[in-house]
């Protein structure tokens, strides 16, 4: 039996980043908002306090944070001609769950895209010509919005975190420090960069030396103590070592907990529930409304959670499969390229470059998780790929998260994994090594797509989402080109040696890579090319909205948290503005 | 009563776990299925909830048969020898540790999805097994020491020359051996693998790392909570002794 509540202006499915932006800025407008948060509460002080944070085991890899599968997963294959299989553990991505969600666990890694970035299909057509943009079966476009759009949002979103970073482009003007890559910032950063170790400073002064522009690393791990402006504390970071995969038990890591929570749950118009999962969103006999969500919390009761306005901002990998489930939009044909549901799935393609040293201590475990050196030479079109033969690009960081043992021993070329040998390379290298992290743009393509299983079924009884996905060629030349300037800088820091760790082979669901992964819900500017508008608003039902990276129409060479939290930021501030006054769609089809 | 020195750690884990103790059982995600909560009005708190890590206790196998327990004690030590450098696997009390990993929540599969259908899959799809961790174990040590007996004239594998057991661990490793039982090889030294070094690398508390003696090896000082200090130090050594959620030796009484 599912028992009707009360209705509410808004209901946001999932409580991580996105749904605590728009928790904020909706009750601030005076709308009575209910969250419902699939996993449980968690805060600083009771679960991921200093005392017990810092246990790789636990947090790493039994996974105590993150999503359980017993009772869900997806399914994984590399192409249409496989039949897909569970992903019967976490590997390739570490997905979220509980209150902060993948916002608590991250490393605070804040980028923004660059402006063309977010033109993709157009600026690389013009500057390339056709074939750029459709070799390999490439589906890339534009996104709809453009940086200069997004511009205050990003700014919203650095105040609230107290980004600490330098700017390289302030309203036009080149920097000295900075990215001069960048787009134009309105304003500096809220705090300092983070002073930087040994690592990413031999980083720099190589990459220095070979005419690149290094910067420190904007970050979300605070240089200093910062009060943002909905009045949470921050303090700062003490470089213990322990940020992605962790919680932050120094409230020095900008997450919903620490920069949101303290300030929405006192609102009266805001409620939380936890251990509650939307099973699909409700839509009126027309197919044009949603009249609210069902959901199911852990003691197996069934509601009906009725709302005039309905928020997706759980993970992009379950707004997916709840469109899907709930018949929102058409669903993507990877055969005739029709339908857009699951459309343009991607990834980040990741390599590295480990540098060993004779001489010098690196001391790996002094650490954060943006604590890096960074350039931005070879990003997006940051170069000219003129005989290439790809788009897109990476950032290069020198970058020193942490030395946990069990994951970040690094062992020269042609060391055995296990074996004296083994023992003997990891006494030796651990403490005078540390890694060059590549973080490469992923392209969408035809063939890559998610859409509901045929076969397995969560714990619900729904289906699971499928997952098809494979590095391109194109991701490909561009990896092996960026590993291969990553290694230069890796050699003018005159190592003993260097390991190229290359984007090889087929996408493989063991390996961490890393929880990127973007698109299905696309945004553009065309309901022939994307599940939402420019806003996040469905096109099909409009009081729907989809936060998060799937709305990226491919991915570029940065973290995606401040785009799909600027993101976040635009559609607030467009229902606010806009939707409130005259719900209906606020883009004319 | 002796006065006994307690480090402001030792204290917090201290008085988290007597917390745990007195107050209703609290079931955090690893388990599933906490009570679903409607928060409201505040940030919540409800005292004696920290979320502290559960460690092992006492000595000697509650998982492994002794049949199991030779096994581990022969493969390990080979992944990991004994030498002057460090302490091997045994040494560091892997064994022990792999014993309560697979008695508990990680053995029977918790956080793995475990339901059918089972196709074997590709390499790329990762782990396909219908075995929880701990029936993987079983069913892979029995075959292995089928195996041993029928191609390599020995009763098991812990009866084999150390040169001999190198050789079949590298083709378990490889796949070039094929095992009965429904076992794959290579997924199950993968596992054992991973799992040894995670016994060799991690807390204490866990029953591996004996004296914290593989973090002392490599220069990881362990869970300390502030660098800033030595942030701008560069290619300085980092004096601070070892410690783990326990502290270190210098702690207890007695010891220095």
């Amino acid at each position: 039996m599912t028992t009707t509540l009360k209705p509410v202006d808004a209901v946001l499915v999932g409580f991580g980043w996105t749904g605590a932006i728009m928790g904020q800025q909706l009750c601030d407008a005076g709308l009575n908002v209910i969250a419902l948060e699939r996993g449980p509460w968690r805060d600083t002080a009771t679960d991921f306090a200093t005392g017990f944070a810092q246990d790789e085991l636990r947090y790493m890899w039994r996974h105590h944070l993150f999503q359980n599968l017993t009772d869900d997963t997806l399914t994984i294959r590399n192409h249409v001609g496989q039949d897909a299989l569970p992903m019967r553990r976490l590997g390739s991505f570490l997905l979220g769950t509980g209150v902060g969600s993948g916002g608590v666990h991250w490393n605070g890694q804040i980028w923004r895209f660059l402006p063309t970035d977010f033109l993709t299909k157009s600026h690389n057509q013009k500057r390339y010509g056709r074939k750029a943009v459709t070799d390999y079966d490439l589906t890339v476009q534009d996104w709809g919005v453009t940086y200069d759009e997004l511009e205050p949002f990003y700014d919203q979103f650095d105040q609230l975190c107290g980004t600490s970073g330098k700017a390289g482009n302030l309203k036009g003007k080149i920097q000295p420090g900075g990215n001069p890559f960048e787009g134009p910032r309105a304003n500096e950063y809220p705090t300092p960069p983070m002073p930087q170790t040994y690592g990413p400073t031999l980083f720099g002064k190589a990459a220095a030396e070979l005419g690149r522009h290094p910067f420190p690393h904007p970050t979300g791990n605070m240089s200093e103590a910062y009060t943002n402006p909905l009045g949470a504390q921050l303090g700062a970071c003490t470089y213990c070592g322990f940020c992605e995969k962790f919680g932050c038990g120094n409230y020095s890591k900008a997450s919903p907990q620490t920069t949101v929570l303290p300030y929405l749950l006192r609102k009266p118009n805001f409620t939380l529930k936890t251990e509650c999962e939307v099973l699909r969103v409700e839509l009126t006999p027309d197919k044009k409304r949603a009249s609210g969500v069902t959901y199911v919390n852990s003691a197996g009761e069934e509601f009906f959670q009725p709302a005039e306005m309905v928020i997706l901002s759980a993970y992009v990998l379950q707004n997916v499969r709840l469109l899907l489930l709930s018949g929102i939009g058409k669903p993507y044909d990877p055969k005739t390229g029709e339908g857009v549901v699951g459309k343009n799935y991607a990834y980040q393609t990741m390599s590295s470059v480990n540098v060993f040293f004779d001489d010098k201590i690196i001391n790996p475990f002094i650490g954060a998780g943006a604590l890096a050196t960074v350039i931005d030479d070879f990003n997006g079109d940051n170069f000219d790929h003129g005989g290439l033969g790809f788009i897109g690009g990476a950032y290069i960081a020198g970058m020193v998260t942490g030395g946990r043992p069990i994951e970040m021993i690094y062992t020269p070329q042609g060391t055995p994994a296990w074996g004296l040998e083994w023992k003997h390379a990891a006494a030796k290298n651990y403490l005078r090594s540390f890694s060059l992290s590549i973080h490469g743009s992923c392209m969408s393509t035809r063939g890559n797509y998610l859409d509901l299983d045929p076969t397995y079924r969560d714990v619900h009884g729904r289906p699971m989402l499928r997952m098809t996905f494979d590095f391109s060629q194109n991701d490909h030349k561009m990896s092996d080109f960026l590993t291969d300037r990553a290694a230069e800088v890796a050699k003018a820091m005159n190592p003993r040696e260097i390991k190229l760790n290359r984007r090889t082979g087929s996408w493989n669901v063991t390996p961490y890579q890393t929880t990127h992964n973007t698109g299905g819900a696309i945004m553009g500017d065309s309901p022939k090319n994307s599940v939402v508008n420019k806003y996040l608003q469905s096109w099909d039902v409009s009081n729907v909205f989809s936060m998060g990276a799937g709305a990226f129409p491919q991915n570029a060479g940065y973290n995606p948290t401040a785009t799909l939290a600027a993101l976040a930021y635009l559609s607030a501030d467009a229902i606010k503005s806009q939707y409130l006054k005259a719900p209906g769609p606020m883009v004319r089809a | 009563m002796k006065k006994v020195n307690l480090g402001r750690r030792r204290l917090l884990l201290g008085s988290v776990a007597a917390g745990v103790a007195g107050a209703a059982a609290i079931v955090h995600d690893g388990e599933l299925g906490a009570p679903p909560q409607t928060i409201s009005g505040s940030v919540p708190w409800k005292e004696g909830t920290a979320d502290a890590p559960p460690g092992v206790s006492g000595s000697g196998y509650v998982y492994f048969t002794s049949a199991e327990a030779a096994f581990i004690e022969a493969a390990v030590g080979r992944l990991i020898p004994n030498d002057p450098v460090g302490p091997g696997a045994v040494e560091a009390n892997v064994p022990f540790f792999l014993d309560r990993q697979l008695a508990g929540p990680f053995g029977r599969g918790d956080h793995f999805y475990l339901g059918g259908p089972w196709p074997k899959g590709t390499a790329e799809q990762g782990y396909q097994s219908r075995f929880s961790p701990a029936q993987l174990y079983r069913a892979a040590v029995a075959a292995i020491d089928r195996h041993v007996g029928a191609n390599l004239g020995a009763a098991a594998f812990a009866a084999l020359a150390a040169q001999d057991q190198d050789k079949l661990l590298k083709e378990l490793e490889s796949g070039d051996v094929t095992l009965d039982g429904g076992v794959d090889s290579k997924t199950f030294f993968a596992m054992l693998l991973q799992n040894t070094k995670e016994g060799y690398f991690s807390d204490p508390i866990y029953g591996g790392n004996k004296d914290m003696a593989a973090w002392k090896m490599i220069g990881f000082p362990g869970a300390h909570y502030d660098y800033k200090e030595w942030v701008s130090r560069h290619g300085e050594r980092v004096p601070y002794p070892t410690v783990g959620f326990k502290g270190r030796p210098g702690w207890t009484e007695n010891q220095s």
